[in-house]
């Protein structure tokens, strides 16, 4: 019922402003278009000024309403994100000054050179020395702006320390799956074709390479404070994004083309916690490339905590390889929750992955 | 505002209806049938009134799309029953769904960015504007001319098609990326809809080639006695301009999108490999979805700009105009946007850089990218110095032209934060890149567009569009781009992924409801304000002011010399031939003087 009041007040103000728009036509060929045409440059000229004004400090008081809730009023979670924020800083100030200086002068010009017929304009079709220094200047800005975000560019980009711990990341419709490479420090090989969720491998690791059987699985990543991390980020079946917001980073996951993203995290969740001052703290994966229906909901988390509680969160894993050679034995083991495995498929034996 | 004109308009309105001296007219100019002026018109004025048309109606289905997925997201705890009695199971319960959602998003900015903003826009002003303004009977092919228009018209059918297949329209973003657009399995959109999409953009570029030829012959090659090149105006140029990035980057993204095809219906492997999809195991191996991007983006880079020069020219045309008074470093314009023209074949994968592209290449598009932004610069100080010492006329034309240049700075500034690699890392497909693409691409090109029909309309129908509905259009429109724009900035700055439908579940981002809200409302509104204009424009086709004048806005320009509604061949008598550059306002205390009109012996220099 609502919904027809609401359009019945719509259709009612369009019928209204049309009937205002007509008679006003009407007046002006009247009055005289010449002194309408007048009238009506006064107002829009004086608007032009309006704008301006109500407009700069509706800037400003979006900026007091909205600038807490973005992350320029907490400090970045990584070595990375701190470059970043500072780049960020100095672009805001540089494109700052040019956005203030160019939108006063285009709604002041427009005020102050509003009609009169007393006014001769000034014919002026070029001047190459002004040309020449908005050239060059804003050229010079930019070569400083490049030079910067290159320099931090290359690293961030660059190649991740040798200690760096490595945890690779898998996206699928609609979900993250981590790995871990266990004591020896390497990831399993992996083939695409053995891929088979319901018997405990949702990776397509190869249980026949060795450096498989220490890896762990889980649906949470788990990072030390202070350690340089190594992410290896595969996608399954579509274009997946890792977006680590509070770290300020992100990498897309391509099906088929293994990508890479370091960095280091500087406080633990607890920390943030008490940085943010929100006691529900979480730092969050998102999924920043549209990914399907459910991309929205593509929500990994990630842990930072101390290097001792880490080692007992690692120590309370058991590797996947033998929750899956567990499963596959006639006496079905406890499953560990975060395999995912369907105990009473066991009709495919290990071997036969093999 | 030319009172010679005056006494001019009726004596050459009486020429055009005898038809005596318009050689191309004569044999069908009385015994034009409703098809072949109407419909199969090779007449470039109505393939122009063809392509605004139907751009308005795309316009207005691509805008009704946003105002649906704002409702989502300013209120996704509401319910709309009438969303369900329209929409059936993709509205299920008045929510909509997430398919559809995506469906919604998908096809806004498939329809806009394509349908609206390249067809719409080019198209309109192409056709109307070369043949008026360098002195020409028409397009150097008007059978190639109707045949863009039919294609486009095709392709506008295949579009519109989609959008009632069971499984719905593409809805993998307007980027359609593989694996995603490519598996049927992945999303309903990549069914049927998909295959939709595809045919509809081959159409659409063959429409786009044919028009985009024509035009660069035509200005190449049918420019009136005297018309120089550096005597054009500015909207050819960047109409010019226009046209040859269309078609050196249109047939880019017909590969792309043919090699997509056979991707999804004849086994190929181009763009997929190694995927596991719902538990499928896929057989696809040694492709890569990444060469999808290169040729996308290869078009759709380019594309940004073939929307927004001719906006552009037209708003250098209009602000000189109404500020009477030249546009200032009228050459710097022409290099400026011959610079955008090439760089914009040099900065594609600014859009890449997180898809783990070798950073080294990243580097050169870091710098090639933020070149830009000088001729941009150029341009911006170009148009507030022609506005400097002017005598400005708030004509509505003039009105949309201001908000252009304002919307161009605001959102050309926020791509030297996007095209620097190192923050885009962490604002990447975020909401600031919603808020930069929309405002600077999408607003502003609409705001050039608004310009040019406002500016031109009394060419196309001669008639004037209401003014006071135009002031209101206008006004609410600027405030509403900035207050539905400018906060998204701060969701991106937090971080907010776009393409999400509902944030409620995330800590990181679950903060901005209320802003979601305002800026929906805003939404609505100012999309009911746009109504107004489509009922303004079509009730002022109709039922407008008449224009009494040839040249209403007392412009230099060849298209104010024509009969106030020309006919087929658009000069009764000979046509007229120039003299001079299309700029000579307020010069020698005159207020303009005509580019058909000899330079004076005692004339200054400029």
């Amino acid at each position: 019922m609502s919904g027809y009041f609401i359009l019945a007040i719509l259709a009612l103000a369009f019928i209204l402003t049309f009937q205002i728009a007509k008679a006003s036509e009407y007046v002006s060929v009247l009055k005289g278009e010449e002194k309408s045409f007048k009238q009506n440059n006064r107002i829009n000229a004086f608007l032009m000024i309006v704008f301006l004004v109500l407009g700069l400090a509706g800037a400003w008081w979006c900026n007091e309403l909205f600038y807490n809730k973005t992350l320029l009023a907490q400090p970045a979670a990584s070595d990375h994100g701190e470059k970043i924020d500072f780049m960020l800083i100095i672009t805001i100030a540089v494109t700052g000054v040019v956005f203030l200086l160019t939108q006063i002068l285009l709604f002041w010009f427009a005020y102050k050179y509003q009609f009169s017929e007393r006014r001769t304009v000034y014919y002026f079709p070029h001047n190459n020395k002004l040309e020449l220094i908005w050239t060059v200047v804003p050229a010079i800005f930019l070569t400083l702006l490049v030079g910067l975000g290159l320099f931090y560019w290359f690293k961030i980009t660059g190649d991740a320390p040798k200690d760096a711990q490595i945890v690779e990341i898998t996206g699928k419709q609609f979900n993250w799956m981590m790995r871990y490479p266990g004591k020896d420090n390497i990831l399993g090989r992996k083939n695409y074709r053995l891929t088979d969720a319901s018997n405990g491998n949702a990776l397509g690791v190869d249980w026949e390479d060795g450096a498989s059987h220490d890896d762990i699985e889980a649906t949470e990543m788990h990072l030390v404070v202070g350690k340089p991390v190594q992410l290896v980020i595969n996608a399954q079946d579509v274009i997946h994004d890792v977006g680590l917001v509070h770290f300020r980073l992100k990498m897309d996951a391509v099906p088929g083309i293994p990508t890479t993203l370091w960095f280091t995290p500087l406080y633990t969740t607890a920390q943030m916690k008490e940085i943010t001052g929100n006691k529900e703290f979480v730092y969050e994966i998102s999924c920043d490339q549209i990914c399907g229906s459910g991309h929205y909901s593509m929500r990994g988390v990630i842990i930072v905590e101390t290097q001792e509680e880490y080692d007992a969160w690692l120590a309370s894993k058991k590797p996947q390889y033998l929750t899956v050679k567990e499963a596959a034995a006639p006496a079905p083991a406890t499953a560990d929750s975060t395999a995912a495995v369907s105990v009473s498929n066991t009709s495919k034996p290990l071997a036969q992955l093999k | 505002m030319s009172s010679e004109t005056i006494t001019h308009g009726n004596a050459v309105a009486e020429v055009h209806s005898h038809d005596s001296h318009d050689a191309h007219g004569h044999e069908h100019h009385h015994e034009e049938s409703f098809l072949s002026k109407y419909i199969f018109s090779t007449d470039h004025k109505m393939i122009g009134k063809q392509f605004l048309i139907t751009g308005i109606i795309w316009a207005i289905i691509g805008g009704l799309f946003s105002v649906l997925f704002r409702l989502q997201l300013g209120y996704p705890e509401a319910t709309f029953p009438f969303l369900e009695d329209l929409f059936g199971k993709w509205a299920a319960g008045g929510r909509i769904s997430n398919e559809f959602y995506y469906a919604l998003v998908t096809m806004h900015g498939t329809i806009l960015v394509f349908f609206v903003l390249t067809a719409g826009l080019s198209g309109t002003f192409a056709n109307i504007l070369i043949p008026l303004q360098i002195g020409a009977r028409d397009m150097a092919s008007g059978f190639l001319n109707m045949l863009s228009y039919w294609f486009f018209f095709g392709a506008s059918v295949v579009m519109f098609a989609s959008l009632f297949i069971q499984t719905g329209p593409a809805s993998g973003g307007w980027t359609v990326y593989p694996p995603l657009s490519a598996l049927g399995q992945a999303s309903e959109g990549s069914k049927l809809g998909m295959d939709f999409w595809l045919i509809s953009m081959a159409l659409f570029i063959v429409s786009s080639l044919l028009g985009g030829l024509n035009y660069i012959s035509t200005i190449l090659n049918l420019r009136t006695k005297g018309l120089s090149m550096t005597r054009l105006p500015l909207t050819m140029w960047a109409i010019f301009f226009t046209a040859v990035l269309g078609v050196l980057s249109f047939p880019v993204l017909l590969s792309g999108a043919v090699l997509l095809l056979f991707d999804r219906n004849l086994g190929t492997s181009f763009f997929l490999s190694e995927i596991v999809v719902k538990g499928e195991i896929l057989p696809n191996e040694g492709g890569s979805a990444i060469l999808f991007q290169h040729l996308f983006w290869f078009l759709g880079h380019p594309e940004v700009y073939i929307i927004l020069l001719p906006a552009m020219g037209m708003v250098s045309e209009i602000l000189s105009v109404n500020s009477r008074k030249p546009i200032f470093g009228y050459l710097a314009m022409v290099g400026s946007m011959f610079a955008i023209c090439i760089l914009a074949f040099l900065v594609w994968a600014h859009h890449m850089f997180v898809t783990g592209l070798n950073p080294f290449l990243g580097a050169f598009f870091v710098l090639l990218t933020l070149l830009i932004a000088v001729p941009s610069a150029i341009k911006v100080f170009n148009w507030l110095t022609t506005l400097w010492k002017g005598n400005v006329r708030f004509t509505p034309g003039m009105l949309f032209a201001i908000g252009f240049v304002s919307l161009f700075i605001s959102g050309g500034l926020t791509g030297i934060f996007l095209g620097n690699s190192t923050l885009d890392i962490h604002l990447h497909d975020t909401y600031f890149v919603v808020a930069h693409f929309h405002i600077v691409m999408g607003v502003a090109s609409f705001f050039g567009m608004f310009a040019g029909v406002y500016h031109w309309f009394p060419k196309m129908y001669s008639r004037f569009l209401n003014n006071t509905m135009a002031y209101i259009h206008f006004w609410v429109t600027f405030v509403g781009a900035y207050l539905i724009f400018w906060p998204m900035h701060y969701a991106g700055l937090a971080g907010m992924p776009r393409r999400y439908t509902d944030w409620s579940n995330w800590q990181s981002f679950n903060m901005f409801a209320d802003m979601n809200r305002f800026i929906s409302t805003v939404a609505m509104i100012v999309f009911a304000v746009q109504l107004l204009f489509v009922f303004n424009f079509f009730y002022s086709i109709f039922k407008g002011r008449k224009v009494t004048s040839k040249n209403p806005w007392g412009a230099t320009t060849l298209e104010w010399t024509t009969p106030i509604t020309p006919g087929h061949g658009n000069w009764p008598g000979d046509v007229p031939e120039v003299h001079r550059w299309a700029y000579d306002y307020g010069k020698d205390g005159r207020e303009f003087i005509p580019q058909t009109e000899p330079i004076g012996a005692n004339e200054s220099k400029h």
